[in-house]
């Protein structure tokens, strides 16, 4: 009897050992890479600048820029493609299709979300309304209001992505309306502070959504110099916690590299924006260890 | 000890740990080039390509003559093309406020910065429209006390720019100060409401244009600048504006 039980208690630890090992074999030792793509401000340009302008010469293009997207995709599947807002306004093919044109060819290029910019109000919330069925993702905006207007329940707060077993939130921020778009253009959206939103957006995607990876789509503009009170990306980025990347927009503002601020619990967070009218792609590569050794805030940052 | 009943919780605690486990360890960032040394994806050029021919088919085609190229820095309070801007906003808005108010516009004030390119010489396109205009700016029709007009004066004495109007004549001194100012040929009464056309970015207080604000109502005509051009170039043969005195001085 006495030796059946050390016989199956045994056979027990061999198996506790061998499954250890193979579990550790399959999460530890593989390192995990998200890339993230993103554009703001792209303003309609949908055809390259010609080779005779002054300041963007053979810059650009949405063809370029699909077989860019496609190119990185094809090296690490585990891609995600955004827009910070401005889709729209910019070159007559707005004008001339109300954003059709930049909707389906953005699903085309498969983006994954946008935010909504001010500019995207200009042919009135029912302009964007209209436009909404051609495009195959989604807009995301926490920080407006939209349930007496005809975008209720078009726009979500956030979305959240799995790639790789890594599980990704997305959410959404706009600037104040008011001052910027006529009233008649944004109806009755209502605009939320931007930064409150943020710090309930930060805890929902951490606490309850069990996030991994923390991306603010922002289009509250880089940085306001003379107003400090104005809330903006790097004002956004010290007042909250646990948002790794702002990609942002609206002050078409040029960053050749992320910048690296401290959050309010003084880890780094990155603000990134290209400028706009396509004239560039950022790129913001995450790499992953399940080695559970590693100290929480290591993360080094290369940029 | 059975091996049955340990299992659930080794993989419970392997779940768990997996769950914990990503930790980010490094973040690369950079910025990528948008140009000529990427070829184009043939099938959304493929897709583009309709839309562009005939957004260029509508923006090449020809709907009026320029006599000369006009630029806004050609003259120093008035300029031919914003002369030209100007009365087009008259010219085309008016039938439209007169039918719905009973009223007529008795000024148009536009802004020196909102000239967005010169007019050349020759054939004038649509494509011409959206250069001088790419923006959506709308007519609006502003009632304004007299008293305030006196302030549009005043902004406009001060500013020293070549603002396009159309309905007022103002004529200031060598050392700016005004010498007369008349609008439709009558002085200022002080007391009446006037009807000023202009568009909704300056009615908002764009370019410091803050005298607006003290508006009596507003009426919006949904009638966008580049369309007041687009229709005014298309009803004129030829295209000849000049440089006046409806703001000048001595």
């Amino acid at each position: 009897m006495k030796r059946r039980a050390f016989i199956q208690q045994t056979a027990a630890s061999t198996a506790l050992v061998t499954l250890g090992s193979l579990g550790l074999q399959s999460f530890s030792s593989k390192t995990k890479k998200i890339t993230i793509l993103h554009t703001n401000d792209v303003h309609s340009h949908i055809d390259p600048f010609g080779p005779d302008d002054g300041r963007n010469a053979n810059k650009g293009g949405v063809a370029r820029r699909a077989s860019l997207v496609e190119s990185i995709r094809k090296n690490n599947p585990n891609t995600l493609l955004f827009d910070a807002g401005d889709i729209f306004q910019g070159t007559p093919y707005f004008n001339y299709y109300g954003g059709e044109l930049e909707f389906k060819l953005m699903s085309m290029l498969k983006y994954d979300c946008a935010t909504i910019g001010n500019h995207d109000f200009d042919n009135g919330i029912e302009g964007l309304y209209a436009q909404l069925p051609h495009a195959k993702f989604d807009f995301i905006s926490a920080n407006y209001d939209f349930s007496n207007t005809v975008l209720d329940t078009h726009v979500k707060p956030y979305k959240t992505f799995v790639k790789d077993g890594i599980k990704i939130g997305v959410f959404g921020l706009g600037i104040e309306l008011n001052g910027l778009v006529l009233a008649s253009q944004f109806k009755e959206t209502k605009y939320l502070n931007p930064i409150e939103i943020s710090q309930d957006m930060a805890r929902i995607l951490k606490d309850d959504e069990k996030c991994d990876l923390i991306i603010c789509l922002s289009h509250l503009g880089y940085n306001y110099k003379n107003n400090d009170q104005k809330a903006s990306d790097l004002t956004l980025a010290r007042a909250t916690k646990d948002i790794d990347l702002i990609i942002g927009g609206h002050t078409h503002t040029f960053l050749p590299k992320p910048t690296i601020e401290k959050n309010s619990d003084d880890k780094n967070v990155l603000v990134n924006q290209v400028g706009c009218y396509g004239l560039y792609l950022g790129q913001v590569d995450f790499y992953f260890d399940s080695n559970k050794n590693k100290s929480a805030d290591g993360a080094s940052i290369i940029v | 000890m059975n091996l049955k009943f340990f299992i659930p919780i080794l993989t419970l605690f392997l779940f768990v740990s997996c769950k914990q486990d990503h930790q980010l360890t490094k973040i690369v960032g950079k910025r990528l080039d948008i140009n000529d040394s990427l070829t184009g994806q043939q099938s959304i050029e493929d897709f583009i390509k309709p839309y562009r021919e005939n957004v260029n088919k509508n923006l090449d085609s020809v709907i009026s003559y320029a006599v000369d190229t006009y630029s806004k820095s050609d003259g120093e309070l008035n300029t031919a093309i914003g002369n030209l801007m100007a009365d087009a906003v008259m010219e085309q808005t008016n039938p439209v406020f007169n039918s719905r108010t009973n009223n007529d516009i008795d000024l148009v004030l536009l802004n020196h910065g909102g000239i967005r390119s010169i007019l050349s010489k020759g054939n004038v396109t649509t494509r011409a429209a959206y250069q001088i205009m790419p923006f959506e700016n709308s007519v609006v029709v502003v009632d304004l006390k007299g008293v305030y007009v006196l302030e549009l004066v005043d902004y406009l004495k001060r500013s020293k720019r070549a603002h396009p109007i159309s309905g007022m004549k103002l004529i200031l001194d060598e050392n700016d100060n005004i010498i007369e100012v008349t609008i439709n040929g009558n002085i200022i009464d002080t007391e009446r409401i006037y009807h000023i056309a202009t568009n909704d970015y300056l009615y908002g207080g764009g370019s410091g244009m803050t005298f607006f604000q003290k508006k009596d109502s507003v009426h919006v005509l949904d009638y966008k600048i580049r369309n007041v051009l687009i229709d005014y170039f298309t009803k004129k043969d030829t295209l000849n504006p000049v440089i006046d005195n409806r703001f000048t001085r001595n």
